[in-house]
């Protein structure tokens, strides 16, 4: 199983708020709007938005995210990163745009699950 | 951890435009509820539900109140707050309709998804509304069936 850590080296992120580098990750979700994130992603996805102000945190909090990652080089606000760092919620930036990134974290993502039993 | 049998209560100030603090509520009550013994998979959709009806009173209302109250049996999640009320309760209900201003859309809220949500993710909501007074939520989960199934 990936780790946030695995993740971040092997993608180069930029680790703003350093959480936990140990949790596991189990997808990831892409969302800007707050309220399908609460109603879509799952226990230990990383979710990639561009959204930077604190509510972020409270979001990955409730839905116990892995890691938020921010693209286009964007920055977490001030009260983010001090929100971040109070709840212990990793937040990692990327310099490339959702897409690009999604992509490398798709293949990453989709070659670490262990093979489904049975015939596909 | 082993359910407890005592029921539990207790209740959180919201204050209305405070989205620095939005959410906390919510995850207080979460920690609640783990602690109370209560399932993961009520304590995650409660988490959802709580949330969304906070951000509601934060967005829209002056002021409100969260209620909690866990017993064996049911968990009833009251939210209460001195707001503009709803003037169109099925409009409000509808995926996509909000009344939220541009700068709270800009943040990723106001997306109209907060009540279906909270219906979606509870066993029952009961809403009240008082058009220039406020609005009531009371949101039920059944603890006890899911207990068993789980």
């Amino acid at each position: 199983m990936l780790t946030v850590n695995n993740i971040a080296e092997k993608l180069g992120l930029k680790v703003v708020v350093q959480g936990d580098l140990s949790e596991i990750v189990s997808g990831c979700y892409i969302s800007d709007l707050l309220s399908d994130v609460m109603a879509h992603s799952e226990d230990h996805e990383l979710w990639i938005t561009l959204q930077t102000h604190p509510n972020i945190v409270a979001v990955a909090v409730i839905k116990g995210i892995s890691a938020i990652i921010l693209t286009n080089e964007r920055n977490p606000e001030p009260a983010t990163i001090r929100k971040a760092e109070a709840e212990k919620v990793t937040i990692m930036v990327s310099p490339h745009a959702t897409f690009e990134l999604a992509g490398r974290l798709y293949s990453m993502i989709k070659d670490s699950r262990p093979p489904q039993a049975g015939p596909s | 951890m082993m359910p407890r049998s005592r029921p539990l209560e207790g209740s959180f100030h919201l204050m209305g435009g405070d989205f620095t603090n939005a959410g906390s509520a919510s995850s207080e009550l979460k920690a609640i509820l783990v602690n109370f013994g209560v399932a993961q998979n009520i304590v995650r959709r409660a988490a959802i539900a709580a949330f969304e009806a906070e951000m509601n009173v934060i967005i829209h209302a002056v002021a409100g109140t969260l209620h909690y109250l866990i017993t064996t049996e049911v968990l009833t999640i009251t939210v209460t707050d001195m707001g503009p009320g709803i003037e169109d309760v099925n409009l409000a209900m509808q995926k996509g309709y909000s009344t939220a201003p541009d700068w709270v859309r800009e943040m990723g809220w106001g997306a109209g998804m907060g009540l279906p949500n909270i219906s979606k993710h509870s066993d029952s909501l009961k809403l009240d509304t008082v058009v220039g007074e406020g609005t009531t939520l009371e949101i039920l989960f059944h603890l006890k069936e899911r207990n068993v199934d789980s």
